[in-house]
C-alpha cells in the first residue's frame, strides 16, 4: 500500500503541466483557421481538374495556384490530422496500444505528405507534356 | 493508488442510461468524420500520383475515381469534410466563449447537419459540371 492519495499521485501530470497540451491545442487552432481558407480552395481545384484528360491534369497542376493550394491543403491537413488523432488516442487508448497508435498515425500522416509533395513537384517541375506525346505513350 | 474502501457504488459517468443530446452526437461525429474523410483524400492522392507517374497509371486511377463507387466515396468524404469544417468553426466559437448555452449548442448542431448536406450538394454540382 502506498501512502499517497490518487489525487496526489495524479497532480502535475495533466496536459497543462510538464507536457505540451497548450502548444498542441494552439497548433490545432492555427491549422483549423488555415484549413477554413484552404478547404474551399482545394474543393474548387479538385472540381476543376477532375474529368480532364491526363495531359490537361498534368498541365493544370504545373500551374502555381493549383499546385500550392493542393500542397498547403494536404500538408496542413495531415498535420491537423496527426494532432487531432492524437487527441482521440489519448482519450481511448493506454500504454503500448497508445504509443503504437500515435506512432502509426504520425508515420501515416508524414507518408501522405511525402507522396503528395513528390507528385506535385514532379508535375510542377517537369517540362510541359505535349498532348500528342501522351497519346503516343498510351 | 491508495486502497480506499469504495464499496460497490456505481462508477460515474454512466453515459449509457441517457439519450445523448444533439451536441454530444455532433461532437462524436466530428471525430468520426475526421477519420472517415481519409477515404476520399487517399483516392485523390492516388489520382495525383498517377497523374505524375504517366498516362497508363492515370487511366487506371481516373477510371476508379470517376466510377460510381469512386464518386460515392468522394461525395461521402466531401460530406465528412464539410461537417468537420463547420464543426471546426463551432470549436473556434467555443474557444471564443460563444455558443456555450444549451439552446445555442442544440441549434448549432442542426446547423452542422443541414449545412454540411447543403455544402455537399453544392460540391457535387461543382464536381459534375
Amino acid at each position: 500500500m502506498r501512502y499517497i492519495t490518487p489525487r496526489k499521485a495524479a497532480r502535475g501530470l495533466g496536459a497543462a503541466g510538464p507536457s505540451t497540451g497548450t502548444a498542441q491545442h494552439w497548433s490545432m487552432t492555427v491549422s483549423s483557421v488555415a484549413l477554413l481558407i484552404l478547404t474551399p480552395a482545394f474543393i474548387f481545384v479538385v472540381a476543376s481538374a477532375l474529368g480532364l484528360p491526363h495531359h490537361a491534369v498534368f498541365a493544370y497542376f504545373s500551374r502555381p495556384y493549383p499546385a500550392i493550394v493542393t500542397a498547403l491543403f494536404l500538408i496542413v491537413g495531415m498535420l491537423h490530422y496527426i494532432n487531432g488523432t492524437r487527441i482521440m488516442i489519448d482519450d481511448y487508448a493506454d500504454h503500448t496500444e497508445r504509443r503504437v497508435a500515435i506512432l502509426a498515425s504520425q508515420l501515416f500522416g508524414w507518408a501522405v505528405i511525402a507522396v503528395v509533395v513528390y507528385a506535385l513537384a514532379r508535375m510542377a517541375l517537369s517540362p510541359v507534356v505535349a498532348p500528342v506525346a501522351a497519346v503516343v505513350v498510351n | 493508488m491508495a486502497d480506499i474502501p469504495r464499496g460497490n457504488r456505481p462508477l460515474s459517468p454512466h453515459l449509457t442510461v441517457y439519450r445523448l443530446p444533439m451536441a454530444a452526437i455532433t461532437s462524436i461525429m466530428t471525430r468520426i468524420t475526421g477519420q472517415a474523410m481519409l477515404a476520399g483524400l487517399l483516392l485523390i492522392v492516388w489520382w495525383l500520383v498517377a497523374a505524375a507517374t504517366g498516362p497508363r497509371a492515370f487511366a487506371t486511377a481516373d477510371w476508379v475515381v470517376r466510377s460510381w463507387i469512386g464518386y460515392l466515396v468522394l461525395f461521402g468524404s466531401a460530406w465528412a469534410l464539410w461537417f468537420h469544417f463547420l464543426s471546426g468553426i463551432r470549436h473556434l466559437c467555443y474557444d471564443a466563449g460563444l455558443l456555450l448555452t444549451r439552446d445555442d449548442a442544440q441549434r448549432a448542431s442542426w446547423v452542422l447537419i443541414i449545412g454540411s448536406v447543403v455544402l455537399t450538394l453544392i460540391t457535387a454540382i461543382l464536381f459534375v459540371f
